[in-house]
This record gives structure tokens, C-alpha cells and sequence, in this order.
């Protein structure tokens, strides 16, 4: 059976086969094809703000250093000493002009070139030939504060590969002073399951009220109106204004904001309680009178979740990284970011938003995430069950009217509709049959 | 109303920095005694699933922050693994008993052992370190957490309690107990 047979065989309209999720060669494939054939999240320049930075990561599974260079150039070096093979640098981050391997002391500046070896004498070659640098991805490009790379040389550039997410992405970052934020310290997860799990639950308007039932309950177990958080999601959210729409390259939005009011301090008023919230809100209106509100809802959580394929989702305030570690194990990292407001627009009050903030963003990790990783986990376990071999994404499938395909060629459809996870199986498929032009930079 | 405020998050990243100076320990054996009694008292509670008698254990103005970066830092600026007041603290117990926190059902078996317990001087206050070993059965799997904490206990009370987890800045799988 060819390769596109194989795959063709994997993913139907309504469903896909259980061996996505649960076979090792599959997930093999998937580091050359998908985390090698796409451009991949690596990180945010505010990780890596000066020259001489760095933070180690993983591109798939390859170790990696994401940096910027002496000169200020963004790189992704491979983790890989040239010589034997050991990681070079063994920390999560730092600063550093050159990184020498603790193997034998082979040593790099941090654009990969090779600085020298101990002993050289006892070497008949020529190591200024580039064969001895540090691989590296031979392409790296920045969206806006948004690290991205690959190894693809036949990739579109990144704007293109970004394609509409831009927009979102644009306005999730328009909403803070200066169009920017900063990532500050993150809540870490892992689970035991593969990491399209993750993935495919990233604009899943269908689980919310179900998975989610417990965050429902505490965070409005003291509202009159149950109003607070995701409450949208009760009742029928197919009729709500939220909506889910497919990008395209296996990108898609998860918009909620239609459901709340478009009026400063109507998301400030959804947030549940958060501590120091009543304290810095005094604080914040005293000081800032009629500008507040906007203060306010930049502590509260933006109701959004941009999907970018394969490893980011960019929801609430968070950064959040896919990582896989194997078939059956994922990382979950949620980058917290903190506004900075360098043209004081906020008028000294950056640090009382700040405040709240990071309390707000630790809400969902701790209430939310778990349930759903706890869920993702007895998904990987259930999918053991070899005979039964299909796993269902059909919601919507074949209701007239349900799916619109609009003008930019996007496809919207309601909230709790898995168009947006079909879609993305359809864009795994083409990609796990198409082989990627993988180059090494040196 | 919470009483979290800017003067409270000060004096907490004020009190939890240097605070384990020769000088300031306490070497009577009756007060380590008693320290060493609350916080086992504590592991019992928490291991029993006797969560609002365990919450008794502390000051109604009390504070628990585990920190996700290796130092600790400031929580205003940087986010936490959780940095829970009474409200949230109470939030959770009620999330825990909801049955539909899944990530809790079945519940995990815990079982938490307490040692290294050394006693310092805080002004009126105490500041206890321990080490805490805790083996956690959930799932058909069993699994260990490490940690050392700082209890600030005042009046008998725990006003304040750091964790400071080996593995605070690496994934944690599941981090849906109580700590």
C-alpha cells in the first residue's frame, strides 16, 4: 500500500482511525513531516530580549537552543554537539556568547559557527570547513513578538503561513499598551496522551460545559446571575454569537468575544474572583477614573483561543505551548504574559493590572486544564481497545447551512461544531503524505 | 472581599526571603514539638480528605503559594503554580467536592510524610521549615511529589505556607490535589 493510501485509509469525512493517536511509527512520521515540514512555535522574543540570550526547547523531539546571536539575529541551533553528539548547553535558559560541550570542549559562538577544538594538531582536517558548525533551523522568522521556525526550505514564508490567524492574532495584541507583551514564568503540565489530543480540544466548544462542569460551578457558586467565566456555554451556545472558524494549514479561532458585551469593563465583569482583585480594582479607579474599565479588562481574560498548527494556542492571556515527548505523552506549557506599558498609558497602574493578571491566568490551569488532561488521558487509555477503531469528529457533518464557507475562504461555523477538527485532519493527512524539503543550516 | 493587597503581597515576598538565619532559630524542643504536631496534624487531615477541618488549621487572612520559577520571585509579576487566599482556597475544596472534578474522580490516595522540621523566629511570628515526601495512588498509578515548605504560623495558625516543589519549573502531570 503506498503512503497516501496508507493515510487516505486513516482519515474519513466523519472520522479518523484510533492509530493516529497511538502508533509509534505514525508519531515518528509525524516529527519529520509535521514538526519538521511546518513552521513551529519556538518562542517569544521577551524569552530571549537581548543579544547573547538564549532558552533551550525542542523542535519535535530534536534539542534545541533559541537564541539571538551576538549581532541580534534570532536563531534555532540544534542542541548537538557536531563532534559526538552531546546536548552542549544544559541549561533552560541564560546568556552566553559561545556554549562549549563539557564532552570534550568542542566550542561555538551563537550564530553555530565552530570556535575551535582542544588539541586541533591532532586533527588532519579543515575546521573552518562549515561542516563542523552546529546545525541549525535554516529558517526562523518572528510574527510580532512570535518566534517561529523550520526546517522546510520549501515552506511559504511565515506571514503567509500565518494567512488569516494574523488578524486575530493582531487584535489579541492591539488590546495592550503598545501592542506587545512579556511572558513571565508559566503553569507546566504533562499528560499521558498524544498531542493532537491537545490539539483537536483547542477550539472544542462541545466539551466546555461537560469537561469544564466543576470550573462552572465554583466560579459562579456565588453569582446571582451566572454570569461569570464560560457560563456562555450553558444552554443552547449553538444559538450564541460565538463562533468557530477554520483558517486553513490547520490553523482555527475559537471567538467569544461576540458574546460579550462591546463596552469597556463588560469582560472585567465576567472574571471570577481572583485574590487581590477588590484591592487593585479600588486602587486602579481611584487613579485612572473613566479610563478603569480599560485597565480593568486588560487583567481580565481575552475570550479567545487562535490555534496555530501543530504546538500554539493563544487564549485568555496565554501563550500555550503543545509539546509532544511521545505518542502517548504531551507537555502543556501556559505561558503567562504581563502587559508593559513604556508610554505610561495606564498611568503607573501596569503593575496593579499586572497583579491581577497573573492571578487570573492561573485560574484556568488549575480548574480547567486538569479535567481536560485527566479526559485526554482516558482517551489514550480507551483507544487501547484495538477493535474498535474509529474516533468521531462528525458534529455538523452534513447539516445544510450549518457550515459557511465565506469570501477570504474560511470556513465559520457554531461553537460546538468539529468542522475546525475535520479540517485539521485533512491538513495531517496531506501533510504525513508530502515529504518536506528538510535542509540543515551550518 | 479579599484582603489581598499590594502591602500584603509585599510583606509575604518579604517574609518568605531570608528568613532561615542561624540566629533566628529556635532550639527549644517544646516549640519545635508543637510546630512538628501542627504540620503532622495537617498531613493527616489533607491525606484523610478532611479538607475544611484542614483549612481550619489556618488564619482566616492566610495565603498559599507555590511558586513555578527555581526562585521564587514576585507574585504580582510572574505567575505561580497557585497563589490561593481563603476564597480560593475554598473555591477549590468546593471544586473537589462538585464529583465533577475530573481530574479528581476517583480521588487520589495520598499519603504525606513530614520531616526535617526546623523552627525560626519571624518578629512575632514563627516560621517553620519542613521537607515533605508525598506518595500519591491515582489511576492504578503511583507516584511521588517532593517539596520543601515554609509554614508562617501565627497565633497557632498557619497565616502563610510556602511549597517549593523539586520539580516547580518542569510539568507536573495532573496537579489537581490539595498540596
Amino acid at each position: 500500500m503506498s503512503t497516501s493510501t496508507f493515510f487516505e485509509h486513516l482519515v474519513h469525512d466523519d472520522r479518523v482511525h484510533r492509530s493516529i493517536y497511538t502508533d509509534p511509527a505514525i508519531f515518528e512520521l509525524e516529527m519529520t513531516h509535521i514538526f519538521g515540514g511546518v513552521w513551529c512555535y519556538l518562542a517569544h522574543e521577551s524569552q530571549i530580549a537581548r543579544p547573547d540570550d538564549y532558552i533551550t526547547g525542542k523542535l519535535g523531539l530534536r534539542p534545541i537552543i533559541v537564541l539571538r546571536d551576538s549581532n541580534g539575529t534570532l536563531r534555532a541551533l540544534f542542541n548537538r554537539c557536531t563532534h559526538r553528539g552531546a546536548r552542549v548547553c544544559r541549561d533552560a535558559r541564560g546568556s552566553a556568547r559561545t556554549f562549549q560541550c563539557p564532552y570534550h570542549g568542542w566550542t561555538y559562538f551563537n550564530s553555530g559557527k565552530l570556535r575551535g577544538v582542544p588539541w586541533p594538531e591532532g586533527y588532519a582536517c579543515d575546521f573552518s570547513d562549515g561542516k563542523y558548525n552546529l546545525a541549525q533551523l535554516p529558517r526562523v522568522e518572528s510574527y510580532r513578538g512570535f518566534i517561529f521556525g523550520t526546517l522546510n526550505a520549501d515552506a511559504p514564508s511565515l506571514a503567509e503561513y500565518l494567512g488569516p490567524a494574523k488578524k486575530p492574532i493582531d487584535e489579541w495584541l492591539d488590546r495592550n499598551p503598545g501592542g506587545r507583551v512579556l511572558v513571565s514564568e508559566a503553569n507546566r503540565l504533562k499528560f499521558k496522551g498524544n498531542w493532537k489530543l491537545a490539539y483537536d480540544n483547542a477550539a472544542d466548544g462541545y466539551h466546555v460545559v461537560f469537561s469544564h462542569r466543576s470550573l462552572l460551578e465554583t466560579e459562579n457558586r456565588h453569582a446571582a446571575d451566572p454570569n461569570k467565566g464560560m457560563s456562555f456555554y450553558m444552554g443552547k451556545p449553538d444559538e450564541a454569537p460565538m463562533y468557530v472558524q477554520y483558517f486553513g494549514r490547520g490553523h482555527h479561532f475559537k471567538d467569544k468575544r461576540p458574546n460579550v458585551e462591546r463596552r469597556p469593563g463588560a469582560l472585567w465583569e465576567i472574571e471570577g474572583a481572583q485574590p487581590g482583585m477588590t484591592a487593585y480594582e479600588k486602587a486602579i479607579r481611584e487613579k485612572l477614573g473613566a479610563k478603569a474599565l480599560r485597565a480593568l479588562d486588560l487583567a481580565a481574560s481575552e475570550p479567545v483561543n487562535i490555534n496555530i498548527f501543530p504546538n500554539l494556542s493563544i487564549l485568555g492571556n496565554h501563550i500555550q505551548v503543545f509539546q509532544p515527548l511521545a505518542v502517548d505523552e504531551t507537555e502543556s506549557v501556559w505561558h503567562a504574559t504581563a502587559i508593559v506599558d513604556e508610554a505610561n498609558e495606564l498611568e503607573g497602574m501596569a503593575h496593579a493590572v499586572n497583579a491581577i493578571r497573573m492571578r487570573t491566568q492561573e485560574s484556568f490551569p488549575n480548574f480547567g486544564e486538569v479535567d481536560d488532561a485527566a479526559n485526554f488521558e482516558e482517551i489514550q487509555k480507551g483507544l487501547a481497545a484495538c477493535e474498535d477503531e474509529w474516533v468521531y469528529m462528525h458534529r455538523g457533518l452534513g447539516i445544510p447551512g450549518r457550515v459557511q464557507k465565506l469570501a477570504d475562504g474560511t470556513l465559520k461555523a457554531p461553537a460546538t461544531d468539529e468542522v475546525f477538527m475535520r479540517e485539521h485532519m485533512r491538513e495531517w493527512q496531506r501533510l504525513m503524505t508530502t515529504r518536506p524539503n528538510i535542509v540543515l543550516a551550518r | 472581599m479579599s484582603y489581598v493587597d499590594d502591602g500584603f503581597y509585599a510583606d509575604i515576598v518579604k517574609a518568605f526571603a531570608d528568613w532561615q538565619r542561624p540566629e533566628l532559630e529556635i532550639s527549644d524542643v517544646a516549640t519545635r514539638d508543637e510546630c512538628r504536631a501542627l504540620l503532622e496534624r495537617e498531613a493527616r487531615l489533607l491525606d484523610d480528605g478532611r479538607f475544611e477541618e484542614w483549612l481550619g488549621l489556618y488564619s482566616k487572612h492566610c495565603v498559599l503559594w507555590v511558586p513555578a520559577a527555581e526562585r521564587a520571585g514576585d507574585p504580582r509579576r510572574e505567575v505561580t503554580i497557585f497563589f490561593d487566599d481563603r476564597q480560593r482556597l475554598e473555591d477549590r475544596i468546593f471544586r473537589l467536592r462538585t464529583g465533577k472534578a475530573w481530574s479528581q474522580v476517583p480521588p487520589s490516595r495520598t499519603v504525606r510524610m513530614v520531616s526535617n522540621v526546623e523552627v525560626f523566629r519571624a518578629g512575632e511570628k514563627l516560621m517553620v521549615r519542613s521537607n515533605l515526601l508525598l506518595i500519591e495512588f491515582r489511576a492504578g498509578e503511583t507516584r511521588s511529589l517532593a517539596a520543601w515548605c515554609a509554614h508562617r504560623l501565627a497565633h497557632g495558625k498557619i497565616d502563610a505556607k510556602q511549597i517549593n516543589l523539586l520539580e516547580r519549573d518542569q510539568s507536573l502531570r495532573n496537579p489537581s490535589i490539595l498540596l
